[in-house]
């Protein structure tokens, strides 16, 4: 660590910009920051109602930016494109549980569109408390700089990187020990930062800061997905700071607190009460499924290849809670939150990069990272999995990205289109503990063949194409992507619900906007298309609101009410979607039903939609998915579930497997299961109000309030 | 023994078996299940003493996860 009294003689503020605080009303402040780090511009806007009715707050008011601040020509590198941060008008509340996230969206170097990420951690709240419902960050500096929001002085200051470290698990602990005036101020202090990745790749991420006040350090959460860290370095911002002078109860001035704080200490009291004999989630965090996506056959293993994996009980739930996560602490990255699912494994030793020997804080391993640098790797050690993930958030890569980026390669390393005279050495096999964690610290640092892994699974699929013959078709049907995102970690190939929900999302396969996969492939719940399309209505849009909101769309499923069985729609956990009906009612006093909610979610969505489409993007074509998320690409693949598969062949298909090759069997399998993939189309594009091509109709738009003249003037030609 | 089990037709060799059996049988491991048997909801303390018979409509509904 930096010593900061030396780095403080250094300061030099490069501006400073002074306003009036006035207290939230009713979850909102009703003025957004403006940054422009290349001119030094700072100024607060006015947040208009039609803003806050068709918008909302977080992801709504973060599109909204930033459609009005680019073209439809603006690449993720011009000054143009902006990074916004906004938590929504329930964020930073402390009496209904999990109210501490914020979105960031941001034009992406990965898909050249709309990226939106949600993230835990104090940063956005504070921000909030400082005074504006959003940041929103533009231009691109020509030197390193540090954004300061001083909610006790009332001031923005940039001012130039006296020489902080890169990295953010000490980074942030330097501008912690920078802003606190004594320690007892490092609980005021949220931090936005990312690391060494985002200077030398497409991948890099934001880290969110929450004090852990028991631990005494900082801890990590992740805006991971699409390279807004990557954004983040571009514009030379090295971090953005917020000071408060505390959490109080009402800061957010809501309309009628009990409203709040009655679902609020019922939520609270079913965790306490159920969550030991439900997930553990205060034990085990979201990696408690880990397990049970194996037994599932969900867990993606080599590269999506298969469900599951003979040494899949290495990496059981049960070992990361018994060995690793430290228990009888408060994990919660928001104040308030009685889920505390944000794990972390103390005293950590890496073994290799940088920080060998030293002893750390791990944020994680949660599911998706356990089973993205752990089973899809052939990796069933959380010795190597919990380092892979450390190095990932200390040098801001997306734990996610990287696992299906690895993945790929390591498919590709297998099949001998790439060897080791391309990777400068390294011996990609599923399963080769130090080949991955080589190719991790080389991304960070921009060397060999990480600075190849850093460009992401889609332009690494190009490179291959057009520098080493591979074949395009083979890297397709292996290549998870969609969009130019890589998938998150379930194999969705017995869902054909999920695989919608899967391609069919605005910025890329991400599992935050539907996980159908029980409903669909285990409960038979949504057996024909309408069925599908109704699911693929309801949980986007349902999951889409707490992005606007300021919400974690944990707290809603991962623990169930008792009483839930007897509710007519159990899988909708209606209790506590009639607890977010009351939150919001209580912070905003504008009483809410599920339809309105509902409606609220789809204007958002709906602009998203022609967001993409104003780019050049958002249609048909672009839902397509890589077929390894449908079915089974390779002999090997279909071999090793042919019982299921040959089943399928004749009772779905009506085709006789016996004297076919396997080959045969995968190419009519192949051909029925992209036909109802074609059907899951058309019929979600219906329900969605939306044409054949997948773009809103002018009567849906009309419908839901969003016939705003620039959405008509984009999708008009294409009715 | 041959049933409904989640909307579909599934044959076991046994002549009867407790949900208990069926959810080892299916490596049903998730823990937020709601079990109805003939549309009645059997509560998770009784999984070992409920005996699943021929033509039974047994619904196992895993409820949602994924966050």
């Amino acid at each position: 660590m930096k010593n900061v009294h030396e780095l403080k003689a250094k300061e030099k503020k490069l501006t400073e910009w002074s306003y009036v605080w006035h207290p939230i009303e009713r979850g909102y402040n009703n003025r957004t920051l403006y940054v422009n780090v290349g001119t030094l511009e700072i100024k607060e806007k006015p947040v208009s109602q039609q803003m806050k009715e068709k918008f909302v707050g977080g992801k709504g008011f973060g599109l909204r930016l930033l459609w009005d601040a680019t073209t439809p020509t603006t690449k993720w590198n011009d000054p143009e494109n902006e990074i916004i941060i906004s938590p929504g008008p329930i964020g930073g509340i402390t009496q209904y549980s999990g109210a501490g996230k914020s979105l960031v969206v941001s034009l992406s170097p990965q898909t050249d569109s709309v990226m939106d990420s949600n993230v835990g951690g104090f940063f956005g709240p504070f921000m909030k408390f400082a005074g504006f419902d959003a940041l929103e960050i533009q231009g691109k500096s020509d030197k390193d700089i540090i954004i300061y929001i001083d909610a006790i002085n009332h001031k923005v200051e940039i001012f130039e990187d006296p020489g902080f470290s890169t990295d953010s698990h000490i980074l942030g602990e330097e501008l912690t020990e920078y802003f606190a005036n004594d320690p007892k101020e490092a609980k005021n202090i949220g931090i936005v930062s990312t690391g060494a990745a985002a200077d030398n790749s497409l991948i890099g991420m934001l880290n969110f800061t929450f004090w852990d006040v028991k631990r005494k350090k900082i801890r990590l959460k992740q805006a991971g997905r699409g390279g807004i860290g990557t954004v983040f370095r571009d514009k030379k911002i090295k971090a953005i700071v917020a000071k408060i002078d505390g959490v109080k109860p009402n800061l957010n001035n809501v309309a009628d607190m009990e409203k709040i704080t009655v679902p609020g200490r019922d939520y609270a009291k079913e965790m306490a009460e159920y969550d030991d004999i439900q997930n553990q989630m205060r034990k085990k965090g979201t990696a408690n499924i880990v397990n049970v996506m194996s037994d599932y056959d969900l867990l993606p293993t080599h590269n999506f290849k298969f469900g599951s994996h003979k040494d899949a009980y290495k990496i059981h739930s049960d070992i990361l809670r018994d060995k690793y996560f430290t228990q009888g602490i408060n994990d919660a990255c928001w104040i308030g939150c009685a889920m505390q699912c944000a794990k972390g494994v103390d005293d950590f030793i890496p073994k290799t990069g940088p920080y060998k020997g030293q002893k750390v804080i791990v944020d994680g391993p949660e599911y998706e990272t356990a089973a993205g640098l752990g089973a899809n790797l052939g990796i069933f050690d959380y010795d190597a999995i919990i380092e892979q993930n450390f190095y990932c958030d200390t040098y801001g890569i997306c734990t996610i990205t990287w696992g299906t980026i690895v993945a790929f390669l390591m498919e590709c390393y297998e099949n001998g289109i790439i060897n080791k005279e391309i990777t400068g050495g390294l011996e990609l096999n599923f399963g080769n503990i130090p080949a991955a964690l080589e190719l991790l610290h080389q991304c960070a640092s921009g060397e060999g063949f990480g600075k190849i892994a850093g460009m992401g699974v889609r332009k690494i699929k190009q490179y291959l194409i057009e520098n080493y013959n591979a074949d395009p078709n083979f890297l397709n049907d292996i290549a998870m992507e969609n969009k130019g995102l890589e998938y998150s970690q379930y194999v969705s190939k017995e869902s054909l619900a999920q695989q919608g929900g899967y391609a069919m999302t605005n910025k890329g396969p991400q599992h935050d906007e539907a996980w159908l996969i029980f409903m669909d492939m285990v409960n038979n719940q949504i057996p024909t298309f309408e069925n599908k399309a109704d699911a693929l209505h309801w949980f986007p849009m349902f999951r889409t609101w707490f992005g606007l909101q300021g919400l974690c769309k944990i707290v809603w499923n991962d623990i169930i009410p008792p009483d839930n069985k007897f509710e007519k729609e159990p899988h909708k956990i209606p209790k506590h979607v009639r607890n977010y009906l009351s939150v919001w009612e209580g912070v905003t006093g504008i009483p809410m039903t599920e339809e309105e909610l509902i409606r609220q979610s789809e204007r958002v969505y709906n602009f998203q939609r022609i967001f993409n489409i104003r780019r050049g993007y958002g249609l048909r074509k672009h839902d397509a998915q890589p077929y390894r998320a449908a079915g089974p690409v390779t002999v090997e693949e279909y071999e090793s579930r042919a019982e299921r598969y040959d089943g399928q062949l004749k009772e779905l298909i009506g085709v006789n497997p016996e004297g076919k090759t396997t080959e045969e069997k995968i190419k009519i399998l192949r051909k029925y299961r992209e036909e109802q993939y074609e059907k899951l189309l058309d019929a979600v594009y219906e329900r969605r109000g939306w044409n054949k091509n997948g773009v809103p109709t002018i009567e849906h738009l009309k419908k839901i309030g969003m016939d705003l003249p620039e959405l008509i003037e984009v999708v008009a030609p294409l009715q | 023994m041959q049933i409904t089990l989640n909307n579909k037709i599934e044959v076991f060799p046994n002549e009867t078996l407790t949900i208990k059996e069926i959810l080892e049988l299916k490596k049903f491991t998730y823990p937020k299940l709601i079990v109805k048997l003939n549309d009645v909801i059997i509560e998770k303390e009784d999984f070992d003493s409920t005996f699943v018979k021929e033509g039974d409509n047994l619904m196992i509904l895993h409820l949602l996860a994924g966050g």
